[in-house]
């Protein structure tokens, strides 16, 4: 039997420096499910991703995690990879001088990741094929061999989404996915999206209010660190609150 | 990229060329008749080479950290130090009772008023000990300072400060432990090797046998070389390099991996230091301080970063230009070695090794999909002054 809720994030505080990014912040998440994050900038979207996936360190606070209801707020940032979190940072994080099959190569999940053990590695059948189906999903076939570094922006996000789909996670974290997308580009984004979603539980942060509209069913709004309001996207844009601080009157 | 052109088939074809002038052709040019002949190769010059190429495994090294991974130390001198010392140490217990006091102890320490031999120097009266010593040494002090700082996560500018730092203090202690370490004078004055002279009339065929194996400990470095960076620990090397924290968030420890071939990096030092030894006949602190080792971080520079044979390159033209220059221009042959590096770092930034990618560059026009933009814009510039040059 399947448990209910993939994530607790439950009382987080984050502190710079006596700057509260995050107040006390819970928030949940189910299995399968595609939850979008929206607010305003310095809302603290960004901070609670990477408290989530251990590139900042709560400072009160605790993170729960998976079917085994692992504690994961003071885990090494590659240990939280491996209990199955895979993010994509909001500038896209590549290796420019590999390429995009190495790239996700090495995304590729393992049971182990030590050192002796990728020296003496070998790509098997079934890595080539993982490899890509990942660059099916994403739609770089014809660019496997190309230096990730020299391909488009557009492209970089998408390898950057090809990673984390090649880790394989349970849950996605996605950092702004369409940033610095055309019209088109976020059309196809989003239908990627909407398909990695099927097998995995998905978290988007993003601004594009219409680009969230075609992907999510449920909708946290964060503000100033905390939760305003949850629910789905046509609850949340009548919310008197949020349409206060966030939408704007006019809309 | 460099080593995709000379890949396959190709490279061996290189590697066999290469392996044969310094085991075949070199070795025949000694045994041309005239001592003046200018095809002659002396046996100084031989002496010379093997003294070059046991560099040139130091710099092999120093690319897998620096080239490969990014992680720059400007305190390599210390694992060639620490293998160069090993291999002293034992060559000078073998000297034995032979020395100039006629005491089984060596020269400095009878002087410097020792009358036992300390207990670390004990173990080197052992081939079969100081021989793994010369690797293991280096390899462990590197692992330990390794996990210290790639643990707390120390990267760039500040791991290559403290790596200097490391250098200094070697060199110090050296000096300030003269006792122990025959100070600033070093250990010398080594009598035979595994029974080989290392004086006397005999001294060339010596010399000779240790060029040879450095030729062939060279190869072997080099064949290790290819096989770590062509692994996929390779590319977690280079992904290293490019974005340390999706390495992190790709799964991977970062500072074990760090770790692991900072460590594979010091115990080539430390054969590189172990081979200097016996064919220089010296080593002391002005061999692993703080100037050495900035120079060791040239060699790789100009040879060219990243690539395999590059750093092979580098030490061979920057040791060569040294010894011309000074033979040359005894007066100001440091001015001379000043501007190659200068010209190298300004117009070839890819090395002695990229200069054949850029002059094909040159030729095509169009800059190729390289995966360094700068390099093209530079590139690019170049051959736009040069047709400006040509009208």
């Amino acid at each position: 039997m399947r448990k209910e809720t993939i994530l607790y994030v439950e009382g987080v505080t984050v502190s710079f420096d006596g700057f509260l990014a995050l107040k006390e912040l819970s928030f949940y998440m189910d299995y399968g499910e595609l939850r979008a994050m929206i607010g305003p900038n310095g809302a603290g979207k960004s901070t609670m991703l990477d408290v989530i996936c251990g590139k900042t360190r709560a400072t009160k606070g605790r993170v729960i995690f998976g079917k085994n209801d692992t504690n994961i707020t003071k885990m090494l940032e590659q240990d939280i990879v491996k209990a199955g979190i895979g993010r994509k940072f909001q500038n896209p994080s590549i290796f420019s001088n590999l390429t995009v099959f190495e790239n996700f190569e090495l995304s590729l999940r393992k049971k182990t990741k030590g050192v002796f053990y990728t020296l003496l590695t070998r790509k098997t059948a079934k890595d080539r094929e993982k490899i890509y189906s990942v660059l099916e999903t994403v739609g770089l076939v014809d660019k496997a061999d190309v230096m990730a570094g020299s391909l488009s922006h557009g492209e970089k996000q998408r390898v950057e989404i090809g990673m984390v789909v090649a880790q394989d996670p349970e849950l996605v974290l996605l950092d702004e996915p369409v940033a610095g997308m055309s019209v088109k580009e976020t059309e196809s984004t989003a239908e990627l999206i909407l398909s990695i979603s099927k097998n995995h539980t998905v978290l988007v942060i993003d601004h594009d209010m219409d680009f969230i509209k075609s992907i999510a069913q449920k909708v946290t709004v964060l503000h100033d660190g905390m939760v305003l309001c949850e629910g789905t996207m046509d609850e949340v844009q009548k919310d008197e609150r949020v349409i206060e601080k966030y939408l704007g009157r006019e809309k | 990229m460099n080593n995709k052109k000379v890949g396959g088939i190709n490279e061996w074809i290189i590697a066999g060329i290469v392996l044969s002038i310094f085991l075949i052709v070199i070795p025949l040019l000694n045994k041309l008749p005239g001592e003046d002949s200018w095809l002659r190769i002396s046996e100084f010059r031989i002496n010379l080479l093997g003294k070059f190429l046991a560099f040139a495994i130091l710099a092999m090294g120093l690319n897998l950290a620096w080239g490969y991974t990014g992680i720059l130390s400007l305190g390599q001198g210390v694992y060639f130090g620490l293998g160069g010392y090993c291999m002293a140490m034992y060559l000078l217990l073998k000297v034995g009772a032979s020395g100039h006091y006629g005491s089984a102890l060596p020269d400095f320490m009878v002087w410097n008023q020792i009358t036992e031999l300390p207990w670390f120097w004990k173990p080197f009266n052992y081939a079969w000990v100081a021989i793994p010593c010369v690797i293991l040494v280096p390899m462990a002090l590197a692992a330990g300072f390794g996990y210290l700082l790639f643990r707390s996560r120390v990267r760039g500018v500040y791991f290559a400060i403290v790596s200097q730092a490391l250098a200094l203090v070697l060199a110090i202690t050296l000096v300030g432990n003269q006792p122990y370490t025959g100070g600033t004078n070093g250990l010398n004055d080594f009598r035979t090797i595994f029974g080989f002279p290392l004086r006397g009339p005999d001294l060339p065929k010596t010399e000779f046998g240790l060029y040879i194996a450095s030729v062939i400990i060279l190869f072997g470095v080099y064949l290790i070389c290819r096989w770590i960076t062509r692994s996929k620990l390779g590319r977690v090397l280079r992904a290293i390099r490019d974005d340390e924290n999706r390495v992190r968030f790709s799964g991977y420890d970062v500072a074990n991996f760090k770790i692991f071939i900072f460590a594979v990096a010091a115990g080539m030092a430390g054969i590189s230091g172990a081979l200097f030894v016996p064919q220089v006949g010296i080593i002391s602190p002005s061999n692993v301080g703080v100037v050495p080792s900035i120079e060791m971080v040239l060699w790789v520079a100009v040879g060219g970063k990243g690539t395999l044979a590059g750093p092979l390159l580098g030490a061979l033209i920057v040791n060569y230009a040294k010894t011309i220059f000074s033979e040359l221009y005894p007066g100001i042959w440091l001015y001379f070695l000043g501007a190659l590096f200068l010209c190298v770092v300004v117009l070839f930034p890819k090395g002695a090794i990229g200069i054949v990618g850029q002059i094909k560059n040159l030729y095509s026009k169009k800059p190729k999909h390289t995966e360094r933009k700068k390099t093209n814009i530079m590139e690019r510039t170049k051959t736009e002054e040069r047709s400006i040059k040509e009208g």
